[in-house]
């Protein structure tokens, strides 16, 4: 008879999974509040799909995928469509099976919606559908894998505590290699797109934030000394990585912008992500202060290029998870739950992380090139140049985010009427 | 002097902007209105209602100009703003009795695009 779980524990998970389910409705705010207004309703609708493309797929064959026995590089199919998942205490855990995968699964519909901020105002909608489904058990799955389903780089020893890795770094690389297949905005560089609610943004910054609580805490899957470990280095981070940020706005320009604050915040997450329950509280304000500044740049760097990453998702989660992912091995102390890095005396761990990094970017990139390309040899990855000016909502969607209805005109269908025609679509 | 008044898409702002813009016509005024020119009905749904949009966002520009600058800015608001589909919108000509620039209380010919020439 194996042991039962542990209430305490799965109370903590189950209130984590909640948290870290509301973090994807947080950045359809997020993204939604950068872009713009005739397009509000198609940004946050690609990060609520994820719900229904990722989420599923997973249940049905991702999550065996990453957490099934299998090889170093796949799981196997044992608990593919939910068999073999139930209430018993999941090996290694204490709390149930299913809540693990419940917990697990959030985590994979968030990853998918991260990419969608680097193809926002012009890729089609089914498209993305396609892509963020077959992107989840092609590359998601597999990292999850490699890291915390029993793959090789676990075994090899690379930390990642919440997902630097496994998240950031893989939604960050696909989102280079997607900008660039889909290619930029019509008007991309020619006109500036400024955010259209920016306290819309700021609500979905806070909510990452208070989301995020759950996804790096949570990922102790124990009420213990890790979990509050984990919690106040992910408080402490996005703090320090305010400062900085503040800090070179106020130096280049003299003024601190409130976009600059809600993406610092969420860099200073990212990169605590992989670290939270590695570091000391004092070495997760140094990792929050230090990632904030590539960040910042790169962020900067790219709104010179052709390379329409049009929220900067590169920026503030490649290179986050990136640097944070780097830092890890800088800083992990034995004492504080991982293993001693470089500040301990053990320059080997930041070669690992650095292995790490390396394997997943290539892997992510070459697999989301082969993603799209496919995709694309079957269906266009854009709407037309008409559809595109006038704004996804109304053309993908049949809806405007903000309308006072005047002109609108009811249509009373009868009961065998056949269904309106769909605005005309331009070729 | 005349006063441009042009309904276009709000799609071909940004477009007429440049075009005006190289066609050296300066000062102007743009504000959103809806309307409805008899092109095809854009049809939304909102919880199993549908509706007609019946009436389109438009965008209005106003621009005075002196007699010697009425064709280019018209040719430059058509160039730019033309996509050959019901809806492009319309340009309206009107003759203006009077204009003053506030600032320097300059009017007339003085007042409107282009500025004066130089003497």
């Amino acid at each position: 008879m194996p042991t039962p779980p542990n209430p305490v524990d799965t109370l903590f998970v189950l209130v984590s999974t909640a948290l870290v389910l509301l973090m994807t409705p947080a950045l359809a705010l997020f993204y939604g509040g950068l872009a713009r207004a005739k397009n509000i309703l198609n940004t946050a609708m690609m990060s609520l799909a994820a719900f229904a493309v990722v989420g599923i797929l997973w249940a049905v064959l991702g999550y065996s995928i990453a957490f099934a026995p299998g090889t170093a590089l796949v799981g196997g199919f044992s608990l593919a469509a939910l068999r073999n998942i139930g209430l018993e205490t999941r090996d290694g855990t204490t709390i149930p099976h299913l809540l693990y995968f419940a917990y697990q699964g959030t985590f994979a519909v968030i990853t998918a919606a991260l990419i969608s901020g680097a193809i926002v105002e012009r890729m089609r909608f089914r498209a993305y559908l396609l892509f963020i489904g077959l992107w989840s058990l092609i590359v998601y799955a597999p990292v999850a894998h490699w890291v915390w389903g029993g793959g090789w780089l676990g075994r090899l020893g690379v930390l990642d505590f919440a997902g630097g890795t496994v998240v950031h770094i893989t939604a960050g690389t696909a989102a280079l290699v997607a900008a660039s297949m889909v290619g930029p905005r019509r008007d991309y560089g020619r006109q500036a797109f400024l955010p259209h609610n920016v306290p819309m943004m700021l609500t979905g910054a806070a909510l990452l934030w208070f989301g995020w609580v759950g996804f790096n805490g949570g990922s102790a899957l124990a009420v213990n000394g890790v979990a509050v470990q984990a919690t106040v280095n992910t408080i402490l981070a996005p703090m320090a990585a305010l400062a900085t940020w503040l800090t070179i706005d106020l130096a280049r320009s003299g003024r601190a912008t409130a976009v600059g604050a809600g993406t610092a915040i969420v860099v200073g997450l990212v990169a605590i992500t992989p670290a939270c329950g590695f570091v000391s509280p004092r070495a997760a304000l140094a990792i929050g202060a230090i990632a904030a500044i590539p960040c910042y740049f790169a962020i900067l760097k790219r709104a010179s290029t052709r390379l329409d990453d049009s929220l900067d998702v590169l920026g503030a989660h490649g290179t986050g998870g990136i640097t944070g992912a780097l830092l890890t091995g800088v800083f992990a102390s034995a004492a504080w739950g991982g293993t001693d890095g470089l500040m301990h005396g053990n320059a080997a761990l930041v070669g690992k992380q650095l292995l790490g990094v390396v394997a997943t970017v290539a892997w992510t990139g070459l697999a989301t090139w082969g993603i799209l390309a496919a995709i694309r040899a079957v269906m266009p990855l854009r709407v037309g140049a008409r559809d595109e000016a006038l704004g996804l909502d109304v053309c993908e969607h049949g809806e405007e985010g903000y309308t006072d209805g005047e002109g609108a005109i009811l249509v009373l269908q009868s009961a065998d009427a056949t269904p309106t025609a769909p605005l005309r679509r331009s070729a | 002097m005349k006063l441009v008044v042009a309904i276009i898409r709000p799609e071909r702002l940004n477009a007429v902007l440049e075009s005006l813009y190289r066609a050296e016509v300066r000062g102007l005024t743009v504000s959103k209105v809806q309307g409805h020119g008899g092109e095809v009905e854009q049809v939304e749904n909102y919880r199993g209602t549908t509706v007609k949009m019946d009436l389109q966002a438009k965008v209005r520009l106003e621009i005075g100009v002196s007699e010697s600058f009425v064709t280019p800015t018209v040719n430059a608001i058509v160039d730019a703003a033309r996509t050959g589909d019901v809806g492009d919108g319309k340009i309206f000509v009107l003759p203006v009795e009077r204009v003053v620039r506030i600032r320097t209380g300059e009017e007339d010919q003085l007042a409107v695009t282009p500025e004066a020439p130089a003497p």
